[in-house]
This record gives structure tokens, C-alpha cells and sequence, in this order.
């Protein structure tokens, strides 16, 4: 099993959701974070006070999926959120040792 | 007694009062979340307190019949002693002198409150209240004397009671109070920024607005209100308080063109934050000039004031004082700009002008005497909030821990949080009675 962890703009969310609906995935978890990467952040001026803003919104999706569905998982999520211009943000995948489903106590692949 | 102008003064007296929480609004939103109750705070006190020293003296103070030279009033009026049934004002005019006493209250309230804006996120609340009090004690209800408090007359001509000296003996211009509101309370906010000291990170961590719509709001309250604040110092409802009305709309409609305009050539876009800010330099402005100055020079003393105290608010960091929001930019400068340009623009086609400004012919008399207004009431206020701002660090201490400013100042100061956003609550426990603790954590 597989943790696939995307940060992406906030307006694609909704394409990506799509996109993972249409490869049949199940659920998946989504949270408003702040960071920046390479396009760092914004300014914004009160009272002729220039404010640098570093920090910019995105979205975390995290997925849980079968280690053989990774790849198309992570491809989907990335040409979906894809616009070509900076700050299009990263897509990544971690192991996961153990899954519980925690209404039925079912382990595993089946939990997924 | 006259039943019209007592109605009018009546509604003005409640008009002025809805300017304290706007102000309040228009402040805390400019403030962190984490000190927003306390800007709010710091405003709301000043209805409290100064509601009750008007009643005890402060009226008397201002109002009584001049005790020396000008300076202030006698304790004739303690504990609005001979107010109840009587009436004041020309003959024909005449309103009970607790709808004047009503109305100059809201004036008294609101001055304190423009100076808390200086001393955002990092005040002692009650060290706060103690300077309210003296404040309003030492320097506004004599100010208010001097250019509020005219000279009674008997049908003779005869003075039976002698009022202030900017208002009677300099004779300057003052309609509704942009050298006893305005420069006044913007001299003391520069003051108590000096002896408080700038906020820890000023100026490089950024502060920004945490609620601008409050910002607009609480400007947009102050417009309403500041209706009565203008047009309601006539004290009749008459054609004087129609143009009083008239040149405060016009002059904060430039001014907030004025300010705009700035911002468009300097940083590229118009922001909300600005055109709430004209809005109110604009009204600062037009206060002192509102009944001495026809449309057209309304709408000139509106412009200019929105566009110099959009440049003004920059030299705060300049000269490195942290006028957290801009009471000396706004106030002292729309004050000054409003109080010296009454002497350009005062026109006797109005009615309540008895000598024409620069521009209208009649030289340069009634401008010296408005500057010399702006000047006195600067000094006196600057340097007796400095010394009273210094009386209060010395002895209780004025600002908090730097461990409670960075905390913020709802928690150490009122135990409250602006907002409660956290959809898993804040975990602890409840007690139905609070158990006295004073840092107002629960359960420590």
C-alpha cells in the first residue's frame, strides 16, 4: 500500500478530485495548507506599506492506494493539476506498513 | 424653547455617539487578531468613563462660565448642577442645555478614543482607563472650553458669561472641532507613541489588517455619524447645518478620490484599506471648515486632505515612531490641513463666517488665527499627554510583558479571544464560575 501526498494550487482541486473519481478511488483526505516552493509568495500593500507575504495557500490530497495503482494515481493527480506556470506544486509517495479500517477492524488491501 | 432645533440636536447628540464603535470598527480591524477586542476595547472604555466624568465635572469644566483667562471653565455645573430646565441658545433657537450638554458628551468621548489607535497591540488596559482619565481631565475639557465655550450675552450686548479664548478672543475658526477633536487628540496619540515605543518586529515584521471589512464598516459608521458630529453643531436646523451637511459629503467624497488617486500612481491598485482611510482623512478635514465654507470649497479641502494624508501616513517610518494606525497621518495632518485651509476658503455667503479666508478676499486675518489655533492646542496636548503618558510608565507601567505582546493582548488583558475558528474546540475544561485566575487559562 501506498500514501500518495500531493500540494497543488486550490483552484484545481475540483479537476483533481474528477480525475481520481474516474480512476475509481474511494476517498481521499484533503487539508488547506501555507508554504511556498520555488514561485515564493505575494505582496500586498496598506497605507503605502509594502507587506511580502511568503507564504502561499494550497491544498494537501492524501490518497491511500494499492502499490499497484501508484503510478496511475500520481499521474492523474499531476496532469490534472497541471498548468504549466510556477507554483504548480509536487506530488510524492510514501510506503504505508499498516492499514485499519476502524468501523469494521478489516487489515490491510481490504481496508483500502 | 425651540422644539425643531431641540430634535435635531437630540438625534445629532446620538449620531456622534454611533462614531465611537465605528471608530472602534474602523480600528480593530487594522489591529492583529490577536488584539482586537483590546483595540475595541480601549474604544468602548471611553464611553464608559468619560460618560461619567462628563456628569461629575467634566462638563462644568467645559462648559461653566470661564473661571480665568479663558483656560476653563468654573465648577458651576458639578454634577450638572443648574442644567435641568434650563434653556440655552439665541433667542428663537433656544434648546434645553442637556441636549447641548448631551451632544458635546459624544464629542468628549470620542477624542480619548482617536488617540488609542497610536498605541495599538501593546497598552496595559487600565493603565489605559487612568490615562482616558486625566486626559480628558487636564487637556480635553479645557481645550474643549477654549474652543467650544462662547461668550453669553444679554440683549444688551453685555457678557454675562465668558467662554474660551480660541473661541472669543482669537476668534479662530472651529466649527466642530478639528483643533479641540482632531489636532488634539493627534498630538497626544503622537505622544503616547513616543513614550510607549514601538511594537516588538515594528517595522519589519509585517502587521497586516486581520479584518478589512471591518475597516470599511467602521469608516462607513463614521461618515453616518459624523453627519451629526458637523451638521448638529449648528445646534439649529437651519440653512447653516444643510451646508454644514452638505460640504462634510462633498469633502469626504474627494477625499477618497484623493486617496485613491495616490495609491494608483505610488503602489499601482486602489485598496479598501485606502478609500476607508480618505473617507475619514476627508472628515477630519472638513470638520473645523464644515459651516465656514461654501461646496466648492469643501470639495477642495477634501481633495487636498485625501491625498496629503495618504503621502503623510508614510513618515512614520521615516522618522521611526510606530503610530500603530495612523492617528497623527490622519488626524493631526487632516486636522492641520482642515484648520489652516478654513482661513483660505472661509466665505460670508455662508452664513456663519463673519470674515471671508484668503482665497475669498478677505487676506490673510482669519488665517493666522487658525494657525495659531492649530499650534496652541498641538503643544498644549503634545507635551501634557507626554507627561501624563510618563506619569503612568513610571508609576502602574504602560505596556505590557513583551511576553504578552507577542501572546496578544485579548488573552493577557481581557482573557477573551476575538475568534473561536478551531472546528475541534480548544480542548480543557468548563467551569461555570470562573475561579479568579487571572491569565484566564483554564484548567492550569
Amino acid at each position: 500500500m501506498k500514501l500518495v501526498t500531493a500540494i497543488l494550487k486550490p483552484f484545481k482541486l475540483d479537476d483533481v478530485k474528477h480525475a481520481l473519481e474516474s480512476l475509481g478511488v474511494h476517498g481521499l483526505t484533503v487539508s488547506e495548507v501555507q508554504g511556498y516552493g520555488r514561485q515564493k509568495g505575494h505582496t500586498e500593500v496598506y497605507r503605502g506599506a509594502e507587506y511580502t507575504v511568503d507564504f502561499v495557500p494550497k491544498v494537501r490530497v492524501e490518497v491511500l492506494v494499492d502499490a499497484a495503482d501508484a503510478d496511475r494515481v500520481v499521474e492523474a493527480i499531476a496532469s490534472a493539476a497541471r498548468t504549466g506556470k510556477i507554483g504548480d506544486g509536487k506530488v510524492w509517495v510514501t510506503p504505508v506498513d499498516a492499514l485499519v479500517r476502524v468501523r469494521t477492524g478489516e487489515r490491510g488491501p481490504d481496508a483500502l | 424653547m425651540n422644539s425643531g432645533d431641540t430634535a435635531w440636536v437630540l438625534a445629532s447628540s446620538a449620531l456622534v455617539l454611533l462614531m465611537t464603535p465605528g471608530l472602534a470598527f474602523f480600528y480593530g480591524g487594522m489591529v492583529r487578531a490577536k488584539s482586537v477586542l483590546n483595540m475595541l476595547m480601549m474604544n468602548f472604555i471611553c464611553l464608559a468613563i468619560v460618560g461619567v466624568l462628563w456628569m461629575l465635572y467634566g462638563y462644568s469644566l467645559a462648559f461653566a462660565p470661564d473661571a480665568k483667562l479663558g483656560l476653563v471653565g468654573n465648577l458651576g455645573n458639578v454634577g450638572l448642577k443648574g442644567t435641568i430646565d434650563q434653556l440655552t441658545g439665541a433667542s428663537g433657537h433656544q434648546i434645553p442645555v442637556l441636549a447641548f450638554v448631551m451632544f458635546q458628551l459624544m464629542f468628549a468621548i470620542i477624542t480619548p478614543a482617536l488617540v488609542s489607535g497610536a498605541i495599538a497591540d501593546r497598552a496595559k488596559f487600565w493603565a489605559w482607563g487612568a490615562f482616558v482619565v486625566l486626559w480628558a481631565t487636564i487637556v480635553y475639557f479645557p481645550v474643549a472650553h477654549w474652543v467650544f465655550a462662547f461668550d453669553v450675552t444679554d440683549s444688551a450686548g453685555n457678557v454675562v458669561a465668558a467662554g474660551g479664548w480660541i473661541a472669543n478672543k482669537l476668534k479662530a475658526y472651529d466649527f466642530a472641532g478639528g483643533t479641540a477633536v482632531h489636532i488634539n487628540a493627534g498630538a497626544a496619540g503622537l505622544a503616547l507613541a513616543l513614550v510607549l515605543g514601538k511594537r516588538r518586529g515594528w517595522p519589519k515584521e509585517p502587521m497586516r489588517p486581520h479584518n478589512v471589512p471591518f475597516v470599511l464598516l467602521g469608516a462607513s459608521l463614521l461618515w453616518f455619524g459624523w453627519f451629526g458630529f458637523n451638521a448638529g453643531s449648528s445646534l439649529k436646523a437651519d440653512a447653516v447645518a444643510a451646508n454644514a451637511f452638505t460640504t462634510t459629503m462633498v469633502a469626504t467624497a474627494a477625499a477618497t478620490l484623493g486617496w485613491l488617486v495616490v495609491e494608483q500612481i505610488r503602489d499601482g491598485k486602489p485598496t479598501t484599506v485606502g478609500a476607508a482611510s480618505g473617507a475619514v482623512a476627508g472628515l477630519v478635514a472638513i470638520t473645523p471648515a464644515c459651516a465656514f465654507v461654501n461646496p466648492v470649497g469643501g470639495t477642495i479641502i477634501g481633495a487636498v486632505a485625501g491625498a496629503a494624508c495618504a503621502l503623510a501616513v508614510s513618515m512614520k517610518y521615516r522618522f521611526g515612531f510606530d503610530d500603530s494606525l495612523d492617528v497623527v497621518g490622519v488626524h493631526l495632518v487632516g486636522g492641520t490641513v482642515g484648520t489652516v485651509l478654513t482661513g483660505v476658503f472661509a466665505t460670508t455667503t455662508t452664513g456663519a463666517a463673519a470674515q471671508n479666508g484668503l482665497f475669498e478676499g478677505g487676506g490673510f486675518d482669519q488665517l493666522w488665527r487658525q494657525v495659531v489655533a492649530a499650534v496652541a492646542v498641538f503643544a498644549y496636548s503634545f507635551v501634557l499627554a507626554y507627561i501624563i503618558g510618563k506619569l503612568i510608565d513610571k508609576t502602574i507601567g504602560f505596556r505590557v510583558s513583551e511576553e504578552d505582546e507577542v501572546t496578544g493582548v485579548d488573552t493577557s488583558e481581557h482573557a477573551e479571544s476575538g475568534y473561536e475558528l478551531a472546528a475541534v474546540g480548544a480542548g480543557g475544561a468548563f467551569r461555570p464560575q470562573a475561579s479568579g485566575v487571572s491569565t484566564g487559562t483554564v484548567g492550569a
